[in-house]
């Protein structure tokens, strides 16, 4: 196996492995406590590699997460692509942060993902989430740093791009 | 990782092309979403996809199962066998309880079975309960919950939602006791119902049947022919089941035919009797006509009027000489 088709395969196992914390049961305490997974491993490789993430490619994550979860189809597809959308625009900023400036950086889209999420609910007629949903960005940013530099490391030492 | 900057990620400005794709992408996630909350055949993709998706359930659930296996398999020892102990206790509690609910609705079976018959005779009773038995050597009588003081009168006819129970033998101020129909000392004038035939049941030894001893040779007697109560002697009204013949067979002396019957009621099994109130007619001669005289305008002078008194007093004593000797049985 090449080089090149095992950080491939590596890069798809982490979006599955991904998909697969998104959908992992949990007690119903921590429920609201679950980050996006998805996001932050799109996030992650969109920060540090520069053409695999594309619009086209956090599309059908999101359509798989969407499939996965049961949701309305599109829901996670469009909050993916405008989540993406945003840090490639920033991508060469956000890239060179200081690791807690870049954590606020994600709380941002974190919860701006939140509000679009919102938005969507709104719009299909589903009312006001509880206080307790917002919650989640704030533990997705929280684990961000331990998730880059866990990432960061595993793909140093596997040598791969 | 010194990258060099091109054109796909600009530092500051976003490109076009960029934008548009997003654009793009937006509008079809939305239009994705309207089809699938307008429920249109968006489903069907949704259902050929569940092949897909349900082994990554199973993946994603693997986790929670295994931390359940877990917790079964470092379950401390104590800690089951309490439970064990609670849910044991628990059994024990629900199987009482459900036996007092069976009793309960066999109960509630034989109430309304017992209203029934009120309601269908449309008869003036009393319910009444159960309260000893008397089984002692050749006496066959029940204690009743209701005495003198609930109306209850000597003589009166018990029965239950079968047939005839008996007949209050004994009043006491708050119980009564009742002679059963299969009582050796107790008879009841019956007919058969097929052929009209009237004759007397008595009671048997063994306390379980009756006994129709005297029947002519040639009387039209069969097994399975059901008794009621004739009405006649007074104490029991017409009409009632008293129960079916058994057997049939020439007596010993070869001069009379001897039946066995079965009682209709349950005489062993009823907690709950009725006592009936509308006593029969009393027997003996029938009351005498009120005398028709001429016309008390036609009277001559006093005379007549200070005998009027004398005969209604007379006409009205006659029924209660014969109300106070009502036939008794045997």
């Amino acid at each position: 196996m090449s080089r090149h088709s095992l950080s491939r395969w590596w890069f798809i196992g982490t979006l599955a492995f991904a998909l697969m914390l998104m959908l992992l049961p949990l007690p119903d305490v921590l429920e609201p406590f679950k980050p996006y997974w998805p996001a932050l491993v799109l996030l992650y490789w969109s920060l540090e590699s520069d053409d695999r993430v594309t619009l086209g490619l956090a599309f059908a994550v999101g359509l798989t997460a969407d499939l996965l979860n049961g949701l309305v189809l599109g829901e996670q597809a469009l909050r993916l692509c405008a989540l993406v959308f945003i840090a490639l625009r920033f991508r060469a900023r956000l890239r060179f942060f200081p690791i807690w400036q870049q954590t606020l950086a994600v709380l941002a889209l974190l919860l701006n993902d939140r509000i679009l999420l919102l938005f969507v609910r709104i719009l299909a007629g589903s009312s006001l989430p509880p206080v307790n949903w917002w919650i989640s960005p704030f533990v997705g940013a929280a684990l961000w740093p331990f998730l880059f530099l866990l990432l960061d490391d595993l793909r140093a030492r596997l040598r791969i791009q | 990782m010194a990258r060099t900057r091109d054109e796909s990620s600009p530092l500051f400005a976003g490109n076009a092309a960029g934008t548009l794709r997003l654009i793009v992408y937006l509008a079809l996630a939305m239009v994705l979403m309207v089809l699938d909350q307008r429920n249109g055949w968006l489903w069907r993709v949704r259902y050929s996809a569940a092949a897909v998706v349900e082994p990554a359930y199973r993946l994603a659930g693997l986790p929670a199962a295994g931390v359940r296996t877990l917790s079964v398999a470092f379950a401390d020892r104590q800690r089951l066998t309490e439970q064990n102990q609670r849910l044991r206790e628990n059994l024990l509690l629900a199987n009482t309880k459900l036996n007092r609910m069976a009793s309960v609705a066999e109960q509630n079976q034989r109430l309304k079975q017992l209203l029934d018959t009120q309601h269908s005779l449309d008869l003036h009773v009393q319910l009444a309960r159960v309260i000893g038995i008397d089984m002692g050597a050749y006496r066959y009588r029940i204690t009743l919950n209701l005495g003198a003081r609930d109306g209850v009168k000597l003589g009166q006819p018990v029965i239950d939602a079968h047939g005839v129970m008996g007949q209050v033998r004994e009043v006491l101020p708050t119980t009564s006791m009742v002679m059963l129909v299969t009582d050796p000392e107790h008879a009841i004038p019956v007919v058969i119902e097929r052929s009209g035939l009237r004759t007397v049941a008595y009671g048997s030894r063994s306390g379980d049947e009756l006994t129709l001893p005297n029947l002519p040779l040639a009387a039209d007697v069969r097994v399975g022919d059901r008794l009621l109560t004739s009405g006649l002697g007074g104490r029991f009204p017409p009409g009632f089941p008293v129960g079916d013949i058994l057997a049939v067979a020439p007596a010993a002396t070869g001069m009379f035919l001897v039946a066995q019957a079965r009682p209709a009621a349950d005489i062993d099994r009823s907690a709950d009797v009725l006592l009936l109130h509308d006593q029969a007619e009393p027997d003996g001669p029938p009351s005498p006509a009120t005398p028709v005289g001429p016309p008390r305008d036609l009277a001559p002078g006093k005379g007549a009027v200070a005998a009027d008194p004398l005969r209604a007093s007379r006409t009205a004593t006659k029924p209660m000489v014969a109300a106070a000797r009502p036939g008794t049985p045997r």
